[in-house]
């Protein structure tokens, strides 16, 4: 007996039963709802089956929030990224301090939305603390608006999100086997060359991961577009639209076009920042046989 | 960089690290050693005794705790890795996993910005040292482990550095290409006409590649000579374990005559050389399996009756564990033709039955 036709004739590992759960999981509560969003979408209130999709497109305050968003996320995930790179680069040594600032840095991440929204509101409120105290130091007397507009939301996603970028990059970097930045400096290579010929190009991929992880978690921005920003105007995020078109408008269809368009530009920027990913080496980031 | 050095020198060199507890011990104590031009020296010794330490050290990937490292009149243990431009073999190869072969190998003359078109014919040089041409357009990944300690050994060696500095490189072979390898490392160095300084664990390695070996326990130089003076001299009793004493015996001490020493213990009778001033009334004797004959002495003399309690067969001869009727082990290397449970005398030359005193 050949070993193909043994197996062919192998029982079925009845380990994969244990999959089981997970895909009755991601069944009832993702490609279903999905679907059903995606099937009511095309059944408007009233005009024929693109009627939802012509109507955000050509109102006014309906697709500029594609922009609004996109000016909120992309900066917010470009400042966490690019923040939480080089600081990540600097704690992959262990040091006494090392574990200190790492668990300042992530505490963030066990804060809500809500709650960052709260203290945000007080401390850099025109009678915040913050506002108080440059007043009273004379370094800067007029006005302060840090909330109720765009730079509110836009520091509450960088305080919310930066922990995460920040935790990713960090596993990234301590994968990358330090004997390399070993190597490279015996054959010349300073502090500077390290970074940008070893762990630069060997971080890309994990960064472009990072990059569409923290994006798509800010491009969702709902309760602070709402706590401190301005909803009706310059925050009127795509997630408010939607929200608006189910629960004030009680328009189901319209709704669940929106979150179709919101999932769409989340998904070409991913698919952007990924294919890009595959210009650079993706293998292990070991430096050899162990 | 200096290419035209005349010597390498460590003066007192000394590193600590925090032990358990938080108390300092010394990985490496007082390393001094002059290292000339066109010299292999090996540094030898168990794992943790220091040898790696030290190679880091001369390295600049770590800094000293004490003492200094001078190139001719050049201090340069102050220097950070990438100014003293040595050029290293890490033991699990360190090659650059996102970088081709030819780049891998070009990484160090990129950093000392040469450009590509000088570049290319010195990195096919390289190459062809290690015979890997036509590889160059391939991964690490897609090489194996004999090929890829070749391109670490490649990128080594293509700065011409002064000093080629290799931890292990040869511990993740298997046996065949490790001696091949071996004999490759020395053809390449004696090609250099550089100096290179292998850390090994492998008194074989060591034997065969050295031109000196420097034979290190925690932390401490124990010796430091030519292969065959550590080989058939050892200057302790630490180095004659290391380097293949095997029998090592702790007994009396009957008499001295000039550098005769005559010791007794149970049914064992056994002359040796002196070679450390003893202390006290015991003394250790240190003999290799191999230079004790099955047989009898020149009238009667060093000779041990035993019977055969366990055999090794190894091809041309036979490992044999001979016990005396006092219970003294004794490894003995013998005719295949011996078998279990035979009673056989043994024969020790009094020249190499050496004398240490006892621990």
């Amino acid at each position: 007996m050949t070993t193909a036709a043994a197996k062919s004739r192998m029982p079925l590992d009845p380990a994969l039963l244990l999959v089981v759960p997970a895909a009755a999981f991601m069944l009832l509560l993702f490609v279903y709802p999905f679907l059903y969003g995606l099937l009511l979408s095309f059944n408007p209130k009233e005009g024929n089956w693109l009627a939802n999709y012509r109507f955000f497109f050509t109102t006014d305050n309906e697709w500029p929030t594609i922009w609004t968003t996109l000016k909120l996320a992309l900066p917010a995930t470009l400042i966490n990224v690019g923040f939480a790179l080089p600081i990540a680069y600097k704690m992959r040594v262990k040091s006494r301090y090392q574990r200190w600032i790492t668990t300042i840095l992530v505490v963030p991440i066990t804060l809500g939305t809500v709650l960052i929204a709260e203290g945000m509101l007080i401390y850099f409120g025109p009678k915040g603390w913050l506002s108080q105290a440059l007043q009273f130091l004379h370094l800067y007397d007029g006005p302060i608006r840090l909330t109720h507009n765009y730079w509110g939301v836009l520091i509450s996603l960088v305080i919310s999100g930066f922990p995460f970028a920040f935790l990713l990059i960090l596993s990234y970097i301590t994968g990358i086997d330090p004997v390399l930045a070993r190597a490279a400096a015996t054959l010349g290579a300073g502090p500077k060359s390290q970074f940008r010929h070893i762990y630069l190009p060997l971080l890309a991929p994990g960064l472009a991961m990072c990059f569409c992880l923290a994006f798509v978690q800010a491009f969702s921005v709902f309760p602070s577009a709402i706590l401190l920003g301005s909803p009706a105007g310059p925050t009127r995020v795509i997630s408010i639209a939607a929200y608006e078109a189910a629960f004030e408008q009680y328009d189901y269809a319209l709704a669940s076009a929106i979150a179709m368009i919101m999932g769409l530009v989340q998904l070409i920027i991913v698919a952007a920042v990924l294919a890009l990913r595959n210009v650079f080496y993706r293998g292990p980031v070991a430096g050899g046989k162990g | 960089m200096k290419h035209d050095f005349k010597e390498l020198k460590l003066d007192r060199v000394t590193r600590q690290f925090a032990g358990a507890g938080g108390k300092a011990f010394n990985a490496l104590d007082e390393l001094t050693l002059t290292v000339k031009r066109g010299e292999f020296i090996c540094l030898l010794g168990p794992s943790g005794c220091g040898k790696s330490t030290a190679l880091n050290c001369i390295a600049g990937l770590m800094q000293l705790s004490g003492g200094s490292i001078w190139l001719d009149e050049q201090r340069i243990d102050t220097l950070p890795p990438e100014k003293r431009g040595f050029g290293m073999v890490f033991q699990n190869y360190a090659l650059f996993p996102h970088m081709s072969v030819a780049k891998n190998i070009g990484f160090g003359l990129k950093m000392r910005g040469v450009p590509p078109a000088d570049m290319r014919p010195r990195v096919a040089h390289a190459l062809k040292l290690v015979q890997l041409t036509g590889q160059e357009h391939k991964l690490p990944g897609q090489l194996s482990g004999g090929q890829q300690q070749r391109v670490a050994i490649a990128r080594a060696i293509v700065i011409e550095p002064p000093l080629i500095l290799m931890d292990e490189p040869l511990s993740n072979l298997d046996a065949k290409l490790r001696i091949e390898t071996r004999a490759e490392i020395r053809r390449i160095h004696r090609e250099l006409d550089r100096a290179t300084i292998y850390v090994t664990h492998d008194q074989d390695e060591a034997l065969s590649l050295a031109d000196r070996i420097v034979v290190m326990k925690d932390g401490v130089v124990q010796q430091i000579g030519t292969p065959a003076e550590v080989y058939a001299q050892p200057a302790n009793l630490h180095v004659a374990r290391f380097m293949g004493y095997r029998n090592v015996l702790e007994l009396d001490v009957a008499r001295e005559d000039g550098d005769r020493v005559e010791l007794r213990g149970g049914d064992v009778l056994i002359t040796g050389v002196r070679k450390q001033p003893l202390k006290g009334a015991r003394a250790a004797v240190a003999v290799r399996p191999e230079e004790i004959s099955v047989g009898e002495g020149p009238g009667g003399l060093n000779t041990i009756a035993g019977r055969v309690e366990n055999v090794e067969y190894s091809g041309r001869d036979s490992l044999l564990d001979v016990v005396t009727s006092s219970g003294t082990l004794l490894h003995v290397r013998g005719p295949v033709t011996t078998a279990l449970n035979d009673i056989v005398r043994v024969y020790v030359p009094v020249e190499r039955a050496l004398v240490y005193p006892a621990e």
